[in-house]
């Protein structure tokens, strides 16, 4: 099953090495990873989507504590949680295809931050199976390229 | 006042009271080992390859019940204590390396003898660091050191760039390590020990399975006072042995691959499993699914991310095994309605049928005259020092000889690389013994392919005076890989014969130690007292049937119950 965790962590050089080293080092997968300040100065947010059993994803929670820098673990499956990923997709708009091509950016609330003569680069942000939907949608129209940032994450509700 | 930085190291290494280091220098180190001239108080060993210094270390570290320390250059000083390092990691043994790194301006730059050693040892320390602004230095070696002892023990790198060391600070205050992400948990849940008590309570065949936790929190008291007031037998891991005394009725000796014919049969048959300090290791479970068919399962570590790892448990218990094995004492002695002396008897059938294991299977081998066993010589090692006697292993068959028939009474008297299994282990670890515990018999049984793995440490153990014993169980054979290759692969002996050996006694000779030789039963026990009585370094060479094998053994992959037996 697919969980994301948020991981926060001691700003120290080196941290993000010893997380995807764990990762590697004992056979666990990362699908995405994204990691940024916090509020506070000193402390990072990693956002990591994996897959695993509920055995695997247990181990993966518990070998992260493991790691000294870490400072907390949260597996988003225990919580109601938002979920959300930007990606910037450079796709074909020629003459015929222009007007098609701004109507699904219109219909999934994207943005056209870029225009070319025969292409635009749009901007999407969603939880995954919409960004995955675009996609999906676009690619007969032609995407020429694809930049993701993984997802972020936080739970809902009061803290 | 201004101090430097390898002087305020120097102040470091007394206020962790560290009398005792394991180095070797090189230019990255040298104004520390320039600094280390005016601490007499501090004695350095001078090891002649790297990675013994940490072995040693490692094994001072076992012997004191504290924290060993190394200190090398950089670059190939550092790569080569990484095989001594990921030992201590996989064993949890609490060290500190220092080692020397380029200066900081140089960093980055391939400059000479420059190495990542903190990338490189990422995954094999417990944690490390580069120390790259001489103000941290203090917190961060006093920071080290409490990471290195606290929660599961383990390896600690320091890498230390030549101008941090010659760099000034004011020597900070002595304070209390505060750290807000590593706060080991030490106290059991109340409500877990009552369930894992009561639990107890409801089994009929239990059995304790104790590993190295047991040594590392000092808990054999309370494992021995447990197994004792409720009459449950006690198998241990090869890191526990010494954990539960070994001649004791209710121990089962080792369990797992090479462990006893009882202790596994133990193990498959009983309906309660109380593990302590122990991870479930392969070599201990074989086939998983066939593991503690039976058992409920109750499991106490330190380390939560042990419990649950291979195998499913019942009781988590998340603590220090010394404080949770007492608290389970007291909660037998105290709580109203149960009598230990009641649950102690009713496991009385269960002890009947161990004791037929035990007859019909115990440990053994079969005599051939005029031919040296090298079970024999562990036998005679022990006679003849009355089980009194620090035992360091290489790896291999005589690590599985050691382990068998050195019947272990105290823990802190057994030192083998148990987690990695570094051939190359037992001698520079018993030089680090002896450094611990100059009073102390301090042997290393050895194989013929190991101990040329750090042969050089005699000069080692002749320049600082250890009176150490080597015992090599002598096959002409890479033994434990020729068994394999005998039973599983038609006794194709692919790179496993020794074709080429040194005298060994000359070899002793050649460094000022004593060298010795057995060929035939009769000389082993003159030879160990001759050894015994010599104030030097020996080296016994005991010329031992080849082909002789470690049994029981259970093959790879294999329910512990598929033993091979002798
Ligand atoms: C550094 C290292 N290299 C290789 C091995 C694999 N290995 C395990 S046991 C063994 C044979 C050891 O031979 P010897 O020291 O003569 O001991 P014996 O088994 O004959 O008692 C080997 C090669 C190892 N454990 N460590
Ligand atoms: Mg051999």
């Amino acid at each position: 099953m697919r969980h994301t965790l948020s991981v926060l962590l001691q700003n120290k050089p080196g941290v993000l090495s010893r997380v995807t080293g764990l990762f590697s080092g004992r056979g666990f997968n990362i699908e995405s990873l994204s990691v940024a300040p916090t509020l506070e100065n000193e402390v990072s947010c990693l956002t990591l989507v994996t897959k695993g059993d509920e055995a695997i994803i247990e181990q993966i929670t518990k070998q992260l504590h493991k790691l000294i820098d870490v400072i907390k673990v949260t597996d988003m499956a225990e919580h109601e949680f938002v979920e959300r990923e930007m990606a910037l997709i450079r796709v074909k708009a020629e003459a015929g295809s222009r007007a098609e091509v701004l109507r699904v950016i219109d219909i999934f609330r994207g943005k056209v931050v870029d225009v070319a003569p025969k292409s635009y680069v749009v901007e999407v942000t969603g939880s995954p199976t919409k960004i995955k939907a675009i996609i999906d949608i676009l690619r007969p129209i032609g995407i020429q390229e694809i930049v993701r940032t993984g997802s972020v994450a936080m739970t809902r509700g009061v803290k | 006042m201004q101090i430097t930085g390898a002087q305020a190291l120097m102040k470091c290494l007394t206020e962790q009271n560290v009398d005792c280091i394991f180095g070797f220098p090189g230019g990255a180190v040298i104004d520390i080992y320039d600094e280390l001239l005016r601490h007499p108080e501090i004695t350095h060993v001078l090891v002649r390859h790297e990675q013994a210094a940490v072995h040693a270390a490692d094994a001072y570290a076992r012997v004191k019940g504290d924290v060993g320390v190394a200190l090398v250059t950089s670059g190939p000083g550092a790569t080569n204590t990484v095989t001594g390092i990921a030992s201590a990691y996989m064993d949890s043994i609490p060290i500190v390396v220092f080692t020397g790194q380029v200066p900081t301006t140089l960093i980055g730059n391939d400059a000479f003898q420059e190495v990542d050693i903190v990338g490189i040892t990422r995954p094999c320390t417990k944690h490390n660091y580069l120390v790259k602004d001489v103000k941290d230095l203090v917190p961060t070696i006093r920071e080290a050191f409490h990471i290195a002892r606290s929660g599961r023990p383990g390896p600690v790198l320091i890498d230390l760039p030549k101008d941090v060391m010659a760099g000034k600070l004011t020597f900070p205050e002595p304070a209390p390590v505060q750290m807000r992400t590593y706060r080991p948990t030490y106290e059991p849940h109340p409500g877990q020990i009552d369930k894992a008590c009561r639990e107890i309570l409801k089994c009929s065949r239990p059995v304790l399975y104790i590993g190295g936790g047991i040594i590392a929190s000092k808990a054999s008291a309370e494992v021995t006072e447990l197994a004792k007031k409720l009459n449950i037998p006690v198998t241990m891991t090869l890191m526990g042995l010494g954990g539960f005394p070994g001649t004791d009725t209710l121990s089962l000796g080792m369990l797992g691959m090479h462990g006893t014919y009882y202790a596994n049969m133990a193990v498959a048959n009983c309906d309660m499993l109380i593990a302590v300090g122990a991870r479930f290791d392969d070599r201990v479970t074989g086939k998983i699914a066939a593991f503690a068919p039976q058992a409920k399962i109750i499991h106490i570590d330190i380390d939560p991310s042990s419990i649950s790892k291979n195998v499913k448990v019942q009781v988590p218990i998340v603590a220090d095994c010394k404080r949770a094995l007492a608290d389970m004492n007291h909660w037998f002695e105290t709580t109203a309605e149960v009598d230990p002396k009641a649950v102690a008897a009713r496991h009385e059938p269960w002890i009947s049928q161990i004791k037929e294991w035990k007859t019909a299977h115990p440990l053994g081998y079969i005599e051939e005259t005029g031919v040296i066993k090298p079970q024999f010589v562990v036998q005679k090692l022990h006679e003849l020092t009355g089980g009194e006697a620090i035992i360091c292993t290489e790896v291999g068959q005589n690590q599985m000889w050691a382990a068998q028939f050195y019947q272990f009474d105290k823990p802190n008297h057994w030192m083998t690389s148990g987690g990695l299994g570094v051939m190359g282990y037992g001698f520079p670890a018993a030089i680090g013994a002896q450094m611990a515990a100059p009073d102390k018999v301090v042997i290393d049984i050895a194989g013929d392919g190991s101990i040329q793995m750090n042969i050089q440490e005699l000069a080692t153990a002749r320049q600082y005076r250890c009176p150490v014993k080597i015992a090599i169980l002598n096959n002409n054979y890479l033994g434990m890989v020729r068994q394999w290759q005998e039973l599983f692969y038609n006794k194709k002996y692919s790179a496993t014969v020794l074709d080429v050996a040194p005298d060994f006694v000359a070899l002793a000779k050649a460094y000022g130690a004593v060298g010795l030789r057995a060929t035939t039963p009769s000389e082993v026990e003159p030879v160990i007292k001759e050894a015994l009585a010599t104030k030097n370094t020996v080296i016994m060479d005991f010329v031992v049937c080849r082909e002789e094998g470690v049994y029981p053994m259970v093959p790879a992959g294999k329910a512990t119950t598929e033993m091979l037996l002798v």
